[in-house]
């Protein structure tokens, strides 16, 4: 009777969640409600908008945090356009004696640049406690003790929530925040070059921290190159000319943090609860983290206090076509809630997707085939099944490079200091640029996505040029309307100038070795050295891959000691500048600790970059960056390699989205058809209960036999027989 | 006995900090502070001096084992490896490099992998056991015969091939369970059947060989043949007389292993999405993650020193011949 009882209760709990579909993953609570579903492999490192710089994390960043400015949604080329700034910044420039520089003065007369940024009034802040309030108006959570705090997991754990206006303060206090020792954020450096005063307050800060490990008051420090204005705008004076600024602004580093949550979170014992900036953050955007369980499950819920921001209405007649302004001028959000879920493996992800459990996915290698076909001209085609479950397919070039850099240091590939040996260094490099198919390269190991790279500056980011002008000249030539790569016999000939007929050394006779540094699971895998050693033995060279771990790897690169590697970039901000940096002499690893890990120094591209990175966009300055690109393309520091393209997969019910991963802040433009997402998980997920009664009949088939075996044993006497 | 288990207790302490100080070793072999530091703030943009900044804010700016700088009983205490280990030993494990609660975080994760690894030891156990006694029962006959091949066969399927296997025709042909995810209390349930059965399933084979064997050597003994003599039925035989001489065996098999039930396991819970406690580590490992990396192998040594102190009390229970002395 028991056991029966236990059963019933096993099977009941089992199907309890299930309603019509038993496979569901999420609670039954939800069903029907106006929630996303998504999922994330990697949990977020950092949630605090100072320390924040990942693609990973940005999914969740973006939503919360509102910086002045953001990305217009469907306008290509990118454009800033305000967020919770009001306008566009002011930018008034100035030269050394203080006097009002013209718009279109140059860099150089430009001693300071000063953004006078003006932002909304009526912004409210999401429901927090760390600006709930007593009756007196003190703050509600202040001065807690440990039995306070006993119990609470979460900031949903604190009864009491307040909010209040967003003001300029609050964004001059999160520019402080840069500075603070503890954080750590990435763009210090970068930052405190341009912005007088933040070193100064970075070491203040430090000597504070010594003798204070609690919270640090940073209102009580003093920022010069900040100041507040008014209550809605605030001043922001930067040395010199930089105009890619504008960019950083639309980034969480300058977002407004209130000094109420910084001075809540500073309190003892909470960050032993994981009571962080960086676990739970407070902003003002459209959404705000209600659930953090990065091990699970992260969460965002509408906040109610958004300021309700109206869809946009301007887009491309391709915009038009595909929907995207169906909802022009309604306020947004327009999904109550986003679940993501945990997902480390790539075929539960897919499986779910496929079930109409997940929105939207991406493609990765193991499911391309099942996902997308190529017609005979190449083109890009979603599968039969795919269109029959009635998934699209959205694709876009990421603003990205992944590039084969030579060593311009390693005397073989650098030519070291002679000018003829810097002469044959490059005529090598050429060939080798060649030689190497990256088409084929694509084409093989990633599935066609990807665009083979005539320069570092992937298409759709100004500077990049289309058809015959974008062409790189030493390794394609224009035919038929279409690049064509130069054949191997012009690599041979390159070679045999560079002093290496047929790969061996013309005075000594020793055959040439080129060393790819790499790690095991990059180039340095079987099938990708095998394509590549096949591809430098048509020179006659002899490849060798140095595998080693990947903190050894980016030793070899500080330290100079790599001959060929394989490097990429996601650019920051849509500008050539975050591009063509890579190489700038300023930026040289092994010199400066900068991006330029090929080592690469031209005074003259230097000179044109100094000149190109504060030119607004426009004829004078595509010409610049012509005239660069052509000077690489000519040094061949890097084998060109190619600017990946993002594929990414949506339901039907899913709108509103559109490729493009220079926008992050997507989540608010989204909606999703609620009623075609139930009925098509309902279809899809039908369960198929006649397994389980054949699974009990077989097991039935064993067990009848051995039961039947057992009783006759057990009733066998000693003499079979009776004898 | 109980003079026996303090002095086992006693010596769990230079074990634990010889373990220490080999994890530390390993781990900074492959690992410098600075690849650590570098590994936390991405490889955008850093600069030395903010390497520096973290490397002294995180106290890994000091020499690993001697701090030949300093003065008296400081140069063996002003170091990483002192500073970093000493307060484990008091269960303090500090906080992660991304500046996380450790302990929270194994408090967190201990329930999710402590669902998925109890009911797959008992049931795995039972099954196991239940089968080997069968073939034992039915030795030198076809049942037997089959059944060792269907164990040798089920044995020699990787692991990964269940999983993916069951996840696909399970959840996703028969839409029977959710496919992954995880939820507390006793909706866990559907998300643990799948996981449960395949990890049992996966493991049956090479158990019930093993148990197998441990029977067919006991069931030859005479004390079997007098048991069966005296007319005791097959079954007694087999459950009362041959499964409990067989104990010490199962035992140092299975109880060394029950502490260790917290740790998890790292491919089920990967692919079914469990938030336990067997990514944890691989995680921190990825992440060059030292303060959870030693503080799991920590908990890990701790757990199996617990484990192999019970394996021992177990025999005295199951043998009394047995005596801790």
């Amino acid at each position: 009777m028991f056991r029966r009882a236990l059963s019933f209760l096993f099977v009941g709990v089992l199907l309890s969640g299930c309603g019509p579909v038993w496979n569901d993953p999420y609670p039954a609570a939800e069903r029907g409600q106006n929630i996303l579903y998504s999922a994330f492999t990697d949990r977020p490192k950092h949630l605090d908008p100072v320390q924040s710089y990942s693609e990973d994390e940005a999914t969740f960043l973006y939503q919360i945090y509102e910086p002045p400015l953001q990305y217009d949604y469907l306008k290509r080329p990118y454009t800033l356009i305000p967020d919770s700034a009001v306008e566009m910044p002011r930018v008034r420039r100035y030269d050394a004696s203080g006097a009002l520089l013209p718009d279109d003065a140059s860099a150089e007369r430009v001693a300071r640049s000063v953004y006078e940024v003006r932002i909304r009034p009526g912004v409210m802040y999401q429901p927090h406690p760390a600006l709930a309030k007593r009756e007196d108006g003190s703050p509600r959570y202040l001065d807690l003790s440990g039995a306070d705090l006993r119990g609470v997991r979460g900031v949903s754990d604190f009864r009491e929530t307040g909010t209040r206006e967003l003001e300029a303060g609050d964004f001059v206090y999160q520019m402080k925040r840069l500075a603070h020792p503890r954080l750590h954020s990435p763009i210090f450096e970068l930052i405190a070059e341009y912005l007088p005063g933040l070193k100064t307050l970075q070491q203040q800060l430090a000597e504070e921290a010594k003798s204070n490990s609690g919270w640090i008051d940073l209102n009580r420090f003093d920022l010069p190159g900040v100041e507040v204005v008014d209550r809605y705008t605030y001043r922001i004076t930067l040395k010199g000319a930089y105009p890619q600024f504008l960019y950083w602004l639309s980034m969480p580093f300058f977002a407004p943090v209130p000094p109420e949550a910084d001075r809540f979170f500073g309190q003892p014992g909470m960050a032993e609860r994981n009571l962080t900036l960086d676990w739970w953050p407070i902003g003002t955007g459209p959404y705000m983290l209600v659930e953090n369980n990065p091990n699970a499950r992260m969460v965002l819920a509408r906040n109610p206090n958004f300021r309700g921001e109206p869809y946009p209405c301007d887009g491309s007649p391709a915009d038009r076509e595909a929907g995207l302004l169906e909802d022009c001028g309604k306020p947004m959000p327009f999904v109550d809630k986003v679940v993501f879920s945990r997902e480390r493996e790539g075929i539960p992800y897919w499986n779910k997707f496929l079930q109409g459990y997940y929105d939207a996915s991406g493609v990765s290698s193991d499911n391309f085939d099942q996902a997308v076909t190529m017609t005979s001209q190449g083109e890009v085609m979603l599968s039969d099944d795919m269109r029959a479950q009635g998934i699209q397919l959205l694709t876009s070039v990421s603003p990205s490079v992944f590039y084969l850099g030579f060593n311009m240091l390693d005397s073989v590939v650098g030519g070291g200091d002679s000018a003829e040996g810097k002469a044959r260094a490059r005529k090598l490099r050429q060939a080798i640029s060649v030689a190497l198919d990256i088409d084929e390269f694509v084409s093989i190991f990633m599935n066609g996505r990807g665009v083979t790279a005539m320069s570092p500056i992937p298409p759709g980011i100004f500077g990049a040029r289309e058809g015959e002008a974008g062409i790189n000249p030493v390794v394609y030539e224009w035919r038929d309307g279409h690049p064509v790569r130069r054949g191997i016999e012009t690599a041979k000939r390159l070679l045999a100038e560079a002093g290496y007929p047929n790969g061996r050394d013309a005075k000594t006779g020793e055959p040439l070795i080129i060393n790819l540094d790499t790690t095991p699971g990059g180039l340095g895998d079987k099938a990708r050295s095998d394509w590549l050693a096949k591809q430098f033995r048509e020179l006659g060279i002899q490849f060798v891959v140095r595998a080693t771990d990947y903190n050894r790897f980016q030793d070899k690169i500080r330290n100079g000691s790599a001959q060929l590697f394989f490097f990429g970039w996601n650019a920051d901000y849509p500008d050539p500048e975050n591009m063509l940096f890579l190489l700038h002499g300023a930026q040289a690893k092994v010199k400066e600790s900068g991006q330029n890990a090929a080592n690469y120094i031209n005074p003259e591209y230097d000179r044109l970059f100094e000149q190109m990175k504060s030119m607004p966009d426009g004829p004078a300055r595509q010409q610049v960056i012509d005239r660069m690109v052509a000077i690489l393309q000519h040094d061949a520091p890097w084998v060109f390699g190619f600017h990946p393209k993002a594929y990414s997969l949506q339901h039907g019910w899913v709108l509103n989205r559109k490729a493009g991963s220079m926008v992050r802040n997507t989540l608010k433009y989204q909606r999703i058809d609620l009623a075609k997402r139930d009925a098509a998980r309902a279809a899809w997920n039908r369960p198929v209960v006649w397994p389980m009664a054949l699974v009990a009949l077989l097991l039935a088939a064993i067990i009848a036999p051995a039961a039947v075996h057992f009783r006759r044993r057990e009733r066998a006497t000693a003499m079979a027989g009776g004898r | 006995m109980f003079a026996y288990i303090v002095r086992r207790l006693l010596l769990a302490g230079p074990i634990l900090i010889g373990v220490n100080v080999l994890t530390f070793a390993l781990f900074f072999v492959v690992n410098s502070p600075d690849d650590m530091a570098r590994m936390q703030l991405g490889v955008k943009r850093v600069t030395p001096e903010a390497i520096e900044r973290w490397k002294a804010e995180r106290g890994y700016d000091k020499p690993l084992f001697f701090n030949v700088q300093a003065a008296g009983a400081e140069r063996v205490t002003d170091t990483i490896f002192f500073r970093k280990s000493l307060r484990m030993f008091a269960f303090d494990f500090g906080r992660s490099d991304d500046g996380r609660n450790i302990g929270q975080e194994i408090r967190d994760r201990m329930g999710p992998s402590l669902a998925l690894a109890l009911p797959t030891f008992v049931l795995g156990l039972f099954v196991s056991v239940s089968f080997a006694l069968m073939l034992v029962f039915f030795r030198a006959t076809y049942l037997d015969f089959w059944g060792v091949v269907q164990c040798v066969a089920m044995m020699s399927i990787s692991s990964l091939f269940y999983i993916i296997g069951g996840q696909w025709l399970v959840s996703k042909v028969w839409a029977l369970v959710p496919i992954s995810g995880y939820a507390p209390g006793l909706d866990a349930m559907r998300f643990l059947a799948l996981p449960v059965a395949i990890s049992v399933l996966a493991g049956v084979g090479s158990n019930a060989r093993w148990y197998r064997t441990i029977f067919l050597e006991e069931i030859s003994k005479d004390y079997v043949r007098t048991a069966r003599a005296k007319g005791l039925s097959e079954l007694v035989v087999l459950f009362r007389h041959v499964l409990k001489n067989a104990m010490i065996p199962i035992l140092t098999g299975v109880v060394v292993v029950i502490p260790l039930l917290f740790m998890g396991s790292l491919v089920v819970e990967s692919f079914f999405g469990i938030p336990g406690l067997g990514s944890y580590t691989i995680d921190a490992i990825n992440a060059q993650d030292f303060a959870v990396v030693r503080a799991m192998v920590f908990i890990g040594s701790v757990l199996y020193m617990v484990g192999l102190l019970l394996t021992d009390i177990s025999y005295t229970l199951v043998d009394p011949r047995v005596r801790l002395e």
